[in-house]
């Protein structure tokens, strides 16, 4: 049985290490939110078979979310002060590896890393228009492509369709491909709101704090000038496979005004 | 006649009798014995606990308790901790928090457990209750700091602030300072879930120091080393306490200044925090360690050798959880130093690594299980397992209550021989006569369920994994265990007969929640039809069921009673088998 799905592509790859393989990586699932989880584990023997490893099983070994969180955290924050350089550091522009240069070198408490809330692993995502959030594992994945296929997945699969308003479904099917009515933001460390994609993937999984997919109209006054991914450098995706086509980021409101988003 | 003796005793005296019963389990028994009992007991009882929030509804509860002052409410399932539950479940604590809000205007405990919580809720909760002492959320999420701050601010009479293992929107760590300077009856705090890095440090000694009469401490890991000194300064009456994260760069004075302040701290009985533990300022709590009863380093990284010499400081304690670095040397020693050991977990520092990272075997179980007497409940993950080393631990420690085992690769067999573990969790159920938990792993066949049927009869709570071979495993044990309350069941080959053979086990239960089985969704209508007292929930994100064949297994199902009838704040991938057709939308 394969791994959920994840294909690991060589550009936007954690250091060599295979998901199989890692030591340290955390939780290696996608949350069971998404539909890779519920096919990946095998309903007539009621057993997985072939499964390599626990780190192919949703929620197993049972440890709560926090404390597998607090794992991760500690080691992340060990591999950043060795100053790791798994990421494919050649293709990428300069100043992104700048950042890179200055996020490493500067000594990386344990409490300022990732997500401070200790929860590493599962980040919310709501969607606007729809009144229940979810749970994504960011470590389930190991570049935006992934990630958006399941947040497509979660938000705009059938199950949701009693849930949310119809036209915004037929809307929101073209997600992400840049045309939508919709993009995907998140919040970062400092509380501002950024559209995902700009910055490597390492640098943010360790800032994002939560993800909104937000309707286009309400993230106005950005220089929107749509590039597609694979012009990226950090990317390897063609442009026929994914369509999904980010925007640059920069910060498009205060950082003193907060967004607060209405738990469930 | 029972008429004659009811009235022999004016209802005064039977409340005063009463008062003195203060287990749920003997108050519903009190209840049962006659009406006049029954009506007596329900103006008098005090404290409610509802084990699941949705067997019976808000309007029920307030109508048979007049007059409770404290409720516990627990809501999502426990596989909920391990991501099993999709988000959006259910288990909204606001339909309580309304009614109450009209009806209980001297409401002072509130307990939650896995339950939705609302900044909304929280508002309503300062607002309305007056005398509010005690508010306990344990591993429940939905809530920010914003909703904690009005409760700092209103709630003057506030005892008891208890945020374990939450998931907290932490939008400003400044909600500490909306406690009033003229507020000090703060007995308990555990902010310990909350990751905010801005900590407002002065504000929280502030608190501390005003609030003589704190007992309980736990921090957050962004509350560094060098600001414990000082808030232990203000409070060395603490019993518990929980440190930030336990680490910084070696200092003399830093040190000093910590061990001095912990000598000054007579009361102490419990420490926990200890994150990112650097081993040089450990020795600063040497002075506290003889007197110290729990001790919670699950969260620190440091290795056997510092954990051996902690622990040998530590005659008296009771309670240790620890990760798995401290090695089957370090359970070894703890053995033979803490002859008090009631409670033992251990938990793994590298869940996922293929190969163990440290040494850390059945051995260390074994070498606990004989060395402490008083050992009764056991969390312990390792990497291999033998019945010889279980029947051994059964036979050393017949007095278990609580046996929790998990051996981290699904389906492992004993290691020695290659069989299955049936017959070491056989032994575990035959010696341990008072077992209420247990949690089974490894390979498992039918069999280990026919020794629990038939031994387990003190069983109240069974998780199995993992496990199995035929419908025969579930109806062993749906069958053979008297006293079950809750069964949680995943990735085990059960199906549709034992289910429906023991359908009216499932009423005297709490729940059942079976998920990557292979119950079909025929068989999940026929038990919503058959049980009307019994909620029947289908959750399934590949979409409705019906839209499958009907011999399709479901992914998960989660059945518990209820009176209150079906719920109708179900999420679009939760549908409840219904009495009429079987299938019913939210």
């Amino acid at each position: 049985v394969l791994s959920k799905g994840e294909v690991v592509s060589e550009a936007c790859s954690y250091p060599a290490e295979s998901e199989l393989e890692t030591k340290n990586g955390g939780p290696s699932v996608s949350v069971s939110g998404t539909k890779r989880a519920a096919e990946s584990v095998s309903h007539e023997g009621g057993s997985p078979t072939g499964v390599s490893g626990s780190s192919q099983v949703v929620g197993w070994p049972p440890i709560r979310a926090y404390r597998m969180n607090s794992l991760v955290n500690q080691a992340k924050s060990q591999r950043a002060d060795e100053g790791d350089s798994g990421i494919g550091e050649k293709d990428k522009p300069k100043d992104a590896l700048k950042k890179k240069l200055n996020y490493n070198g500067n000594k990386i408490s344990s409490t300022t890393t990732v997500n401070e809330k200790g929860h590493l692993g599962f980040v919310k995502v709501n969607m606007d228009g729809i009144p229940i959030g979810r749970k994504v594992d960011l470590n389930a994945h190991s570049c935006y492509q992934s990630l958006a296929q399941a947040l497509e997945d979660m938000f705009l699969g059938s199950t949701n369709s009693v849930g949310a308003e119809k036209e915004q479904l037929t809307k929101a099917s073209k997600l992400l491909d840049g045309s939508s009515e919709f993009v995907l933001t998140y919040e970062d460390k400092e509380g501002d709101w950024m559209l995902v994609g700009d910055v490597p993937w390492r640098m943010f999984v360790s800032s994002v704090r939560r993800l909104r997919i937000m309707r286009t109209s309400e993230a106005n006054g950005l220089g929107i000038h749509k590039k597609s991914m694979a012009n990226h450098s950090c990317f390897s995706f063609s442009v026929s496979e994914s369509c999904y086509s980010f925007v640059a980021a920069p910060r498009f409101h205060d950082s003193n005004e907060r967004q607060r988003s209405k738990p469930i | 006649m029972h008429k004659k003796m009811a009235f022999s005793f004016p209802d005064e005296v039977l409340e005063h009798v009463f008062s003195f019963i203060q287990s749920d389990k003997d108050r519903n028994a009190v209840s049962m014995v006659c009406k006049s009992w029954y009506e007596i007991e329900r103006w008098c009882r005090r404290k409610v606990f509802v084990g699941n929030c949705y067997a019976v509804s808000p309007k029920m509860v307030i109508r048979r308790f007049p007059e409770f002052r404290s409720i516990e409410l627990k809501g999502k399932p426990h596989f909920a901790d391990f991501n099993l539950v999709p988000d959006g479940w259910g288990g909204y604590v606001s339909p309580w928090i309304e009614e109450m809000a009209g009806a209980y205007p001297w409401l002072e405990e509130i307990r939650l457990k896995r339950m939705v919580v609302t900044d909304e809720s929280l508002e309503l909760i300062a607002k309305s209750f007056k005398n509010f002492k005690v508010l306990v959320l344990s591993s429940c999420e939905g809530f920010s700091t914003d909703g904690l701050a009005v409760i700092a601010a209103s709630c003057k009479n506030l005892k008891e602030l208890d945020l374990r293992d939450c998931e907290v929107d932490d939008l400003s760590a400044h909600w500490l300072s909306h406690f009033p300077e003229t507020y000090t009856s703060l007995v308990s705090l555990n902010i310990s879930c909350l990751g905010s890095d801005e900590a407002s440090f002065s504000a929280l000694e502030r608190l501390v120091g005003r609030c003589t009469n704190l007992k309980t401490l736990q921090l957050n890991r962004a509350v560094p080393l060098d600001k414990i000194a000082n808030i232990l300064r203000h409070a060395p009456q603490l019993v518990e306490f929980g440190t930030g994260t336990y680490t910084a760069d070696v200092r003399p004075d830093v040190y000093s200044d910590l061990a001095g302040v912990f000598s000054s701290c007579k009361e102490l009985k419990s420490l926990s925090g200890f994150w990112d533990v650097v081993p040089d300022y450990l020795p600063a709590i040497y002075p506290v360690c003889s007197k110290l009863t729990s001790l919670n380093l699950s969260y620190a990284t440091i290795q056997s050798p510092d954990l051996i010499k902690l622990v040998s400081h530590c005659p008296n304690l009771q309670r240790l959880l620890v990760l798995d670095y401290i090695e089957d040397s370090g359970l070894e020693v703890l053995a033979s130093s803490c002859k008090d050991l009631q409670e033992l977990r251990v938990f793994p520092s590298d869940p996922f690594g293929a190969e163990p990272n440290v040494s850390l075997t059945e051995q260390g179980l074994v070498a606990v299980s004989l060395g402490c007497p008083k050992l009764q409940s056991v969390l312990y993950f390792c990497r291999r397992m033998s019945n010889e080393a279980l029947v051994t631990i059964a036979r050393n420690r017949p007095n278990f209550t609580r046996f929790r085992l998990c051996i981290i690769e699904p389906k492992t067999a004993d290691y020695l021989t290659l069989e299955p573990l049936d017959v070491g969790f056989g032994a575990i159920v035959q010696y341990c006569k008072d077992l209420k938990r247990l949690s089974l792993s490894g390979l498992l066949t039918d069999r280990v369920f026919e020794y629990i049927g038939t031994y387990a009869k003190k069983l109240e709570m069974l998780s199995v994994a993992f496990a199995g071979d035929s419908d025969l495993g579930l109806h062993h044990v749906l069958s053979g265990c008297e006293s079950l309350r809750k069964l949680e069941i995943r990735d085990c080959p059960f199906g549709d007969k034992a289910l429906l053979a023991n359908a009216a086990k499932l009423e005297t239960m709490r729940s059942l929640w079976m998920s990557s089985c292979a119950v079909s969704f025929a068989a999940c209508k026929l038990l919503g039809q058959k049980m009307p007292r019994l909620n029947v929930e289908v959750i399934d994100e590949r979409g409705p069921p019906d839209s499958r064949p009907e011999n399709c297994p479901v992914d998960k199902l989660y059945i518990y009673r209820s009176i209150a009838g079906p719920r109708f704040d179900m999420p679009p991938f939760v549908w409840t088998m219904d009495e009429d057709s079987g299938l019913r939308l939210s």
